[in-house]
């Protein structure tokens, strides 16, 4: 898929040459394009006079950026030490078989969702948790998930 | 008498519990009926009782109510408004029964005073609860003197660590440089911690405070704030109060008409644990890869970009402000010598209380978990304490007297750490959990140190195996020879730490791993693979629900007849024990 980094330019004029400016500028591009791809990353390189290695080591560093196109929606499933011991694991299972993700594939064939596993989102109370987007679900059971998904579910757009 | 005032907890985690809805409730009543304030607060700690909403202001005094329904709200208010009690859970009551009035009874607030209380997105609520008065005595005072006052209270780095606050302070007083910053550090990383994210969402006047009096004290005039990205509730909550206290004048130029200047920015983190070691956090301020660097030089004599710096926890800076109010004599009155003042804590696991609490350094942990904490969760008994996250141990029934201090918790092998605290039942496998956190810090290691990178590594594969019943009697041995060589090898604190939980577990419950290793069995009955599913004889009265489930067709037996399953061919997924109305079978 061809980007278009014309888009990138006011991002990348406002923190030229600006100390420490790197992680949010990458925060930027990802939003704005999605993920962070090899050209955009050697694109922003030339235009920031930062080598790309840099770059490359900085994105590949942090779990917050993508190197890969992510789905619609982003559910994250929280790996909390509260969430494991109140069955994480099972709700992950739930979710990938809602889902039909089969081993390391964590994108849906319809780039509809996203399954990404999160250190902690700090709701232990509510263990176990997932967050779709900017919305949190917790006590959840397994059973519970296909329920929750249909909210989200692939519509075709017109 | 006061405004009738109704206020709604809406921090992440009534927010994630519903609170939203029971807010839009209240606020449609609010715009059509009117007679009542409406107010938004934070999280007051009960997170298991969330949403919860507050009424005040009426001839019942001050009631809280906890698991409120949206639909029964404004009949609540309505009887509230009427002197009846409403008909409701009500967890804390001024006149009145309330169920949990005793948990914050056996708490002390300093750091959380106004968590719960004030509006966070109102500079003019913290002001009115003495918001802004120790900043503006600070001022009045020598730099030197604060930094006298902070090291004389003897409060200790809340990060995890317990290094003297003061101490820090006047080392980077005394360091000589054009530029100074101060940092404070909210990369909240551990699992099972949640205490950063509530002080900043509840309170974040309160840590911006603290910061600009530590900036004044030690000559800084510019600093960050280093906040996960996770926790958008928290940023945007910091990002409102600069902005509010830039504009009243107790931030930016010549504070206060002091001639002092303080700036003070956020910088959003990017998903890495090991950032909350205070090197690695200035490599990612500056835009690095957050790779810790050798100390010396700390921090104090080349820090950010070179420059002197100082680094404390949310929960350190949110000490300072009380501390300059109400004196260092004050502060030592509460806690232990060696240990002053609180401590917040982050309930979670199998604890009835959930939540966030704050209590005085030297309570036992068993006084934690049985009257603050509300006792277990099920009828299941207790079986360990979890402290500091993957750089922490459990902590078993044996040493629930152990009390509440840096250097008593340091004895059993676990650490304070920033304030997780996951109490686990009979129901967790030590072992699986010591992988988890072995996992958790294999993933987190940085890479820059061998013994870290590889070593955690090869220690969670003995684990993974151990749990999968592969386990060997040399493989116990391995697991301490490779903890006591990663201590040794590693740069930071993440490294240095990382085997704490396997050696706590295999300190207090090293029976588990043995049954692991040589019955293959599971106690806890966790581990899938080392899992047995028999069907009870007298109990099954032979209905086929199991063997209709079943996805690997292993249960034989006719209608109405006993059932059986086949070792061999069972994938031990749980189906059965699942499907089973007459608890005929058995897991073990």
């Amino acid at each position: 898929m061809e980007q278009d980094f014309s888009l990138l330019e006011a991002s990348i004029e406002k923190y030229r040459g600006k100390p420490g400016i790197l992680i949010p500028l990458l925060q930027e591009v990802q939003e704005i394009l999605g993920y962070l791809s090899k050209d955009a990353m050697r694109y922003i390189a030339k235009r920031m006079e930062i080598p790309a290695a840099e770059i490359y080591g900085v994105a590949t560093f942090y779990s917050m950026f993508k190197l890969r196109p992510q789905g619609k929606h982003i559910i994250r499933i929280c790996k909390g030490t509260a969430c494991h011991v109140s069955d994480a694991d099972g709700i992950k299972e739930a979710l990938k078989n809602a889902l039909q993700l089969e081993g390391d594939q964590d994108t849906t064939v319809d780039m509809n969702f996203t399954l990404m596993e999160v250190a902690c989102l700090g709701c232990c109370s509510l263990a176990p948790v997932i967050m779709i987007d900017d919305t949190t679900y917790g006590k959840l059971s397994p059973d519970g998930i296909p329920k929750i998904l249909e909210r989200y579910a692939f519509v075709e757009e017109s | 008498m006061s405004e009738l005032t109704v206020k709604v907890g809406l921090a992440s985690c009534g927010v994630a519990a519903g609170a939203m809805e029971v807010f839009e409730t209240l606020e449609g009543h609010h715009k059509g009926a009117g007679g009542f304030r409406l107010g938004r607060t934070a999280c007051i700690g009960m997170c298991f009782e969330e949403p919860i909403v507050e009424f005040s202001g009426g001839a019942l005094g001050k009631i809280s109510l906890g698991k409120v329904d949206p639909a029964k709200v404004l009949e609540h208010l309505q009887d509230y408004q009427q002197g009846v009690l409403p008909k409701a859970n009500i967890i804390l009551a001024d006149q009145a029964e309330g169920s949990h009035n005793e948990l914050l009874a056996g708490q002390t607030r300093i750091v959380l005073r106004n968590c719960g209380v004030i509006d966070p997105k109102s500079i003019e609520d913290y002001e009115a609860h003495g918001g802004y008065t120790a900043l503006k005595k600070a001022l009045a005072m020598q730099p030197e003197e604060i930094v006298e006052e902070v090291k004389a209270s003897g409060l200790r780095g809340r990060g995890g660590a317990g290094f003297s606050t003061g101490l820090k302070w006047s080392f980077a007083q005394k360091a000589k440089g054009p530029k100074k910053y101060v940092v404070c550090n909210a990369d909240e990383g551990d699992p099972g911690a949640f205490m950063d994210r509530s002080t900043l969402e509840g309170d974040p006047h309160n840590v911006i405070e603290g910061m600009i009096i530590g900036a004044f004290a030690m000559g800084a005039d510019e600093g960050y704030i280093y906040c996960r990205a996770e926790y958008p509730m928290a940023i945007q909550h910091l990002m409102i109060a600069i902005e509010k206290a830039e504009a009243k004048g107790y931030l930016g130029k010549n504070i206060m008409g002091s001639g002092f200047n303080f700036a003070l920015h956020i910088k959003e983190g990017a998903g890495a644990f090991v950032c909350g070691e205070e090197t690695a956090l200035m490599q990612s301020i500056e835009g690095k890869r957050g790779m810790p660097t050798i100390r010396p030089p700390f921090p104090a004599e080349s820090g950010l970009w070179g420059c002197p710096t100082n680094i404390n926890n949310v929960e350190t800076w949110a000490n300072i402000t009380w501390i300059i109010n109400h004196g260092s004599s004050e502060f030592r009155k509460i806690g232990t010598e060696k240990s002053p003042g609180t401590k917040v804590f982050a309930l979670a696991g199998k604890i009835a209380g959930s939540g966030l609490i704050e209590v005085p350094m030297g309570i036992t942990l068993k006084d934690i978990i049985y009257k603050v904490g509300g006792g277990m969760k099920t009828d299941k008994p207790f079986k360990a304490v979890q402290m500091g996250g993957p750089s922490g141990g459990c902590i078993p029934a044996s040493l629930l007297d152990t009390i509440v201090d840096y250097d008593s918790i340091n004895a059993t092998g676990a650490i304070m750490g920033s304030g997780g605290m996951v109490v686990m039942d009979s129901g967790t496998c030590m072992v699986d959990v010591a992988r988890f956190f072995l996992n958790f810090t294999q993933n987190e290691s940085c890479g820059k140190c061998t013994f870290c990178r590889i070593g955690t590594r090869r220690m969670l594969e003995i684990l993974t195996r151990i749990t999968e019943g592969k386990g060997t009697p040399e493989d116990i041995g391995k697991l301490e020879d490779l903890a006591a060589n990663i201590i040794k090898g590693s740069l930071c604190g993440l490294g240095q730490t990382a085997p704490n939980p396997v050696l706590t577990t295999l300190r207090y419950f090293r029976e588990e791993y043995l049954a692991h290793i040589n019955e293959k069995r599971c106690p806890a009955g966790v581990c899938t693979s080392l899992l047995r599913y028999e069907v009870i004889p007298d109990k099954c009265v032979g209905c086929t629900a199991c063997a209709r489930k079943c996805p690997v067709s292993c249960i034989s037996g006719k209608v109405k007849e006993v059932h059986y399953i086949d070792q061999d061919k069972c994938i031990k997924c749980g189906a059965c024990y699942s499907a089973c109305k007459f608890d005929a079978i058995n897991k073990g």
